[in-house]
């Protein structure tokens, strides 16, 4: 992926363009590994009620957001000119003067633009010189149960079209007949088909039923060489959810204690406003560290919550509650 | 403004002040300066002592010390608004009960901050944790007091309360107390902790604010002088204590032989055991929430980590790791996790514990924390079972982490403790989990989660972690006396007089003499002292000798029943059919018993009648042994929340004086019912009914180690076995003497006692058994299991 985010440069940046290259399958990672689900819905709960962010840290913590954003559509009705309106806000997602009132000191961009295969080549012109990269859904998106060679096919033509990242859906049946193997060798060849675009492995949890089944999950897509696994579509009954996520990053966090690779993570669905934001950078930070509230490591796969954030923002600048239609549209 | 791309190159937290001007203003109100609460207003300022806020050592307010005065002033307050408080109709109690609900939950963040401040732990715990599970107390005895007639009938209310708190939760601790006592018709006085007083003070106003009758809740501030007064003033029915062991000890010596009741809810060394199945992060999360929380200052908080050697590694890695991201600081800061500890008084104790333990070769790993009155979370590897940091409660943010090899080692060391509060299991296999918990012997035991409470559920402990429960049902039956119970004025001192053991007893001569033995461990047991000692029929005439028992006998039956434990693990059904074939073996031997119990005086009829209740009553208890069982309460969702009827373990029976026959089985029947092994003190002046029984204990298959019997000077073996720290509980049902002696010398090892004089009760009424026998005879364990996969 692109770099051109440098207005939070950290000491951690260097690794910012590594690959994931990926394990043999393991089964001994993830098949005997307990996830017990009301603890982890507790951690969850309470991680957030034991953490507040005030004044310039919440609205610094808010523009870290917006950094780490895949700004998306993805829905039938997308046309060029809507992805071009979206590219457009990805590239100013603040306000010259909301920028400037912040005292941000080098340009705030997006984390990248999401979109479906056809419209990747209009994003890349639109984002031409940003710097922002092209992320582009594929394999069959969003239920993934298309021919595996067309699922492939997909992949290497967004590539073809100048993606940056591909986010692929797994094949739920894996998981669910606990056909590991499959599972693994589904992702090692859609990594393969990537080529130089990273891959963000979309396990749709809410397809999947247990934390157990999420975290063996998690497991196989970074063995296959995922560069990031990401919880949801946005069309799963349950989309991005904070317990779901802490099952996720913790196995990120013992796949790096095995083979030191730093492996991101992408919520995704159903995250609306700044508060879910802050939440999710909470979940980041505590559970994997500062590392992880770079967009190389942390994105956040949204559409309408950017708006909460300029709100948000709007009102840390100018200690008056703003309303939405004062700011920009994506 | 550069400031946010500052920050968002670290990233850090930032500080996040909750605010406190409120409080402020409320405390300067006041003029920083608080009289009791009595009679529904506030005495003026009296001379007495600073509170401080630890986390900063600032002055915020000054409490007056109760004096003997003010404590006669309370409690006459007290009983003289129970006899109109009692007299309201349920519901309107409910009313009031209801309306503090309310109001704490208004007043919440006010009682939030205050209590932060107050106390020193962190802003998120008491907004939370403390304040709504306060105003959930009051609801859930809201519900007590409408229902209290329909659910408890026959009961009535204890009369005043002295009620005496902690300062690691005061608000909580005060709603723990007072909302079931008033819920049952009792007033209260109640002091609150000398470090912790403001909150009470709040709640006061509370009370007010909602009409509450005058006098029906009394708060007199002081230290340990004042709770002194409380607990011996003569006013009062019945002491409620949450505190040290140490202290409770002192309590229960201090209201021996006065008849107030008593609960005591003491210290603890909570067992936190990871099986090598469990979801190490779960249980590293647990860790934070155990000894972590409240700053390690909490009574049940698992401070002896037990972890299986094969995921020691893992899970001290993934321990150390998470200890990183604890943020210890200002209690008022929202993104603080550990706040300040109490007092310097006790940060010097936990300093000297740790000190010691690393004396004693302890290592231990630490996070930072700020200066000042902080101490930063700790776990000590290295410590042996018998260092000080195992064995003594810190009341800190220090844990002790040990490893064990096998199941029975982890449940092994988690009893390896004088106290029995709580423990916390940890393990995904639902066969180790249950295991574990039924073998740990503590009141509550949490699988995969700690430190969870609800007003719904019992809590207090086994052993010298104290006696009762507060919440829920087994709560409230604290607060009210009635049915099972008897006038205690009634009837005269069970005196039996002194033994005669030396030859010369003219006795009655005719058939063959028969050597009555002691009876201990399944067999029949000379009496160690060599001595025997005449049993007296109608007139001044010997019908025999009885062994003359001592203190190593009771040691011996102890033993037998404290290593036997074959009885207890039966089910109630095992034990039923024991229980039925022993009524059958007394059944057909009837009238052998009956011609015994004529030969000591009885008149033929009352001996055929005390041998009849005694079969009926056998039958009773044998009912009973399968269906003596435990609850399923309503508490947070997806958790099952189970309580048991555990037997107290050990227990010593001494009967009355009258019914040799009848008052042994009264007594003994339901604590074998419910799976105690008993040693038995049969009527001193008539045993040989009880001896006879072994006969028929020896046919009915009753395991040995079930049942001791051991004659001889009743007040003697009482002592004995009241001073024992083996023994369990103990009822004694003898002289007025002797139930103070007993209650005193039952503080040794904080035993459970149920004491009454021997005539109080007509034993061969309704009177003589019941379920408040099996009440007694049992400890409720609450064993709580969040599920959901």
């Amino acid at each position: 992926m692109t770099q051109k985010q440098d207005i939070a440069p950290s000491d951690t940046a260097a690794g910012h363009n590594s690959r994931n290259p990926g394990m043999p399958l393991d089964l001994a990672m993830f098949e005997a590994h307990p996830v017990n689900r009301p603890a982890a819905e507790r951690r969850a709960a309470t991680m957030i009620s034991r953490r507040s962010l005030k004044k310039a840290h919440q609205a610094a913590w808010l523009c870290n957001a917006i950094r780490c954003i895949d700004l998306t559509t993805l829905a039938g009705d997308d046309t060029e000119g809507r992805v071009r309106r979206l590219c457009a806000k990805a590239r100013q997602p603040l306000s010259a003067e909301l920028q400037q009132a912040l005292g941000l000191t080098a340009p705030l961009t997006t984390g990248a633009v999401c979109v479906y295969p056809t419209l990747v080549g209009t994003a890349v012109k639109a984002l031409q010189g940003s710097g922002i990269p092209v992320a582009s859904v594929a394999t069959g998106f969003p239920a993934g149960l298309t021919p595996l060679r067309t699922r492939l096919d997909e992949i290497r033509y967004a590539v073809d079209q100048g993606a940056d990242e591909i986010d692929i859906v797994i094949t739920r049946e894996h998981v669910l007949t606990r056909d590991w193997s499959a599972l693994y060798d589904e992702v090692s060849k859609m990594r393969e088909a990537c080529g130089a675009a990273h891959l963000k492995a979309i396990l749709a949890t809410g397809d999947l039923s247990t934390f157990r089944n999420v975290y063996a999950a998690s497991m196989v897509a970074m063995q296959a060489g995922a560069d990031f696994i990401k919880t949801s579509t946005g069309k799963e009954g349950v989309n991005a959810i904070l317990p779901v996520g802490l099952v996720m990053v913790r196995a990120i966090r013992d796949y790096n204690m095995v083979n030191g690779v730093q492996v991101g993570f992408k919520p995704a669905g159903g995250m609306k406003t700044a508060k879910d934001a802050l939440s999710w950078q909470i979940l980041m930070r505590e559970e994997l560290g500062r590392d992880w509230l770079e967009p190389s490591l942390f994105r956040l796969g949204a559409s309408s919550m950017l708006a909460d954030i300029e709100r948000q923002l709007e009102h840390h600048v100018t200690g008056r509650y703003a309303a939405s239609h004062r700011h920009a549209i994506a | 403004m550069t400031e946010i791309s500052d920050i968002m190159t670290t990233l850090d937290y930032g500080p996040a002040p909750e605010a406190r001007d409120i409080v402020d203003a409320w405390l300067a109100s006041r003029k920083d300066d608080f009289g009791h609460f009595i009679a529904g207003a506030f005495t003026d300022p009296g001379k007495g002592f600073d509170v401080m806020d630890p986390a900063t050592g600032d002055r915020l307010a000054k409490v007056t010390q109760g004096t003997a005065g003010d404590v006669d002033a309370a409690v006459a307050a007290a009983r003289a608004a129970q006899p109109g408080w009692a007299g309201l109709s349920p519901h309107d109690r409910a009313r009031f009960l209801y309306a503090i609900a309310r109001r704490l939950q208004q007043h919440a963040r006010f009682l939030a901050v205050l209590e932060a401040l107050d106390n020193g732990k962190p802003i998120r715990e008491t907004r939370d944790i403390d304040i709504p599970l306060a105003a959930r107390h009051f609801y859930h005895h809201a519900g007590w007091a409408e229902l209290r007639d329909d659910e408890f009938p026959g009961a009535r209310p204890v009369g005043v309360c002295g009620q005496i708190i902690p300062w690691n939760f005061p608000l909580l601790m005060l709603a723990w107390k007072v909302a079931p006592a008033l819920a049952a018709g009792n007033t209260v006085v109640l002091k609150p902790a000398e470090y912790t007083p403001l909150s009470a003070l709040a709640f006061a106003g509370i009370c007010v604010e909602v009409g509450l009758p005058k006098g029906v809740v009394n708060i007199v501030t002081g230290d340990g002088a004042t709770g002194a007064e409380i607990v011996a003033h003569p006013g009062i029915d019945k002491i409620a204590f949450t505190g040290s062991t140490e202290v409770g000890r002192l309590i229960r010596r201090e209201t021996a032989g006065t008849g107030k009741a008593l609960t005591l809810e003491l210290g603890g060394k909570s067992p936190f055991v990871v099986f090598h199945d469990a979801d190490l992060d779960a249980a590293v999360e647990g860790v934070v929430d155990a000894i972590w929380f409240n700053q390690g200052q909490v009574c049940c908080a698992g401070a002896r980590i037990l972890v299986a050697e094969s995921v020691e590694a893992a899970f001290t890695t993934l321990l150390k790791r998470r200890m990183e991201t604890l943020r210890v600081g200002p209690p008022l800061d929202k993104s603080t996790d550990v706040g300040a500890i109490v007092h310097p008084v006790q940060l010097a104790r936990i300093r000297e514990l740790v000190e010691q333990g690393v004396a004693a070769g302890a290592s231990l790993h630490q996070v930072t924390a700020p200066e000042g009155c902080f101490y930063p979370p700790t776990i000590a590897t290295g410590v042996e079972p018998a260092s000080i940091l195992a064995q003594e409660e810190i009341f800190g943010p220090v844990a002790t982490l040990t490893s064990f090899r096998t199941p029975d080692d982890a449940v092994a060391l988690a009893n390896n403790t004088r106290y029995g509060l709580s423990a916390s299991v940890w393990s995904e296999n639902v066969n180790q989990a249950m295991e574990a918990a039924s073998r740990i012997k503590a009141g509550v035991v949490w699988i995969n989660c700690t430190n969870v409470f609800d007003a719904a559920a019992g809590f207090g402990g086994y052993r010298e972690s104290g006696f009762g429960r507060e919440g829920g049902r087994a709560g409230m039956r604290a607060y009210l006396t009635g049915a099972g119970a008897v006038d205690a004025d009634r009837g005269e001192d069970d005196v039996p007089g002194d033994l005669d053991a030396a030859p010369g007893t003219p006795g009655t001569g005719s058939g063959i003499d028969r050597t009555a033995k002691l009876y201990i461990g399944g067999k029949q047991a000379r009496p160690d002292s060599g001595y025997s000692y005449p049993v007296f029929g109608r007139k001044a005439v010997s019908v025999g000798l009885a062994g003359a028992g001592n203190r190593k006998d009771i040691r011996n039956a102890v033993e037998v029943a404290a290593t036997q434990g074959a009885w207890s693990g039966m089910t109630g059904h095992a034990r039923a059919q024991v229980l039925y074939y022993l009524a059958e073996n007394l059944s057909a031997r009837a009238a052998e018993f009956a011609e015994r119990l004529k030969s000591c005086g009885a008149s033929a009829a009352r001996a055929t009648r005390e041998v009849d209740l005694s079969v009926e009553r056998c039958f009773w208890y044998a009912a009973q042994a399968d269906k003596f069982d435990g609850s399923v309460h309503q508490t947070l969702s997806r958790h099952m929340t189970v309580a048991l009827n555990e037997p107290l373990g050990v227990m010593g029976a001494v009967c009355p004086t009258a019914h040799p026959l009848l008052g042994l089985v009264s007594l003994a029947l339901p604590a074998l019912a419910t799976g105690n092994r008993v040693v038995v003190v049969p009527s001193q002046t008539a045993p040989l009914a009880a001896t006879d029984l072994y006969q028929v204990f020896d046919t009915s298959d009753l395991p040995r180690g079930a049942i001791s019997l051991v004659t001889g000077e009743r007040d003697a073996l009482a002592e004995t076995l009241a001073s024992h720290d083996g023994v369990d509980g103990l009822w004694y049902f003898g002289s007025r003497a002797g139930i103070a002696r007993v209650e005193a010398l039952s503080a040794g090892n904080l035993k459970q006692t149920w004491t009454e004089p021997g005539n109080a009760r007509r034993w061969d009424s309704e009177e003589g058994r019941g379920r408040v026998f099996l009440e007694k005879a049992t400890q409720i364990k609450t064993i709580w299991l969040p599920y959901g996969e």
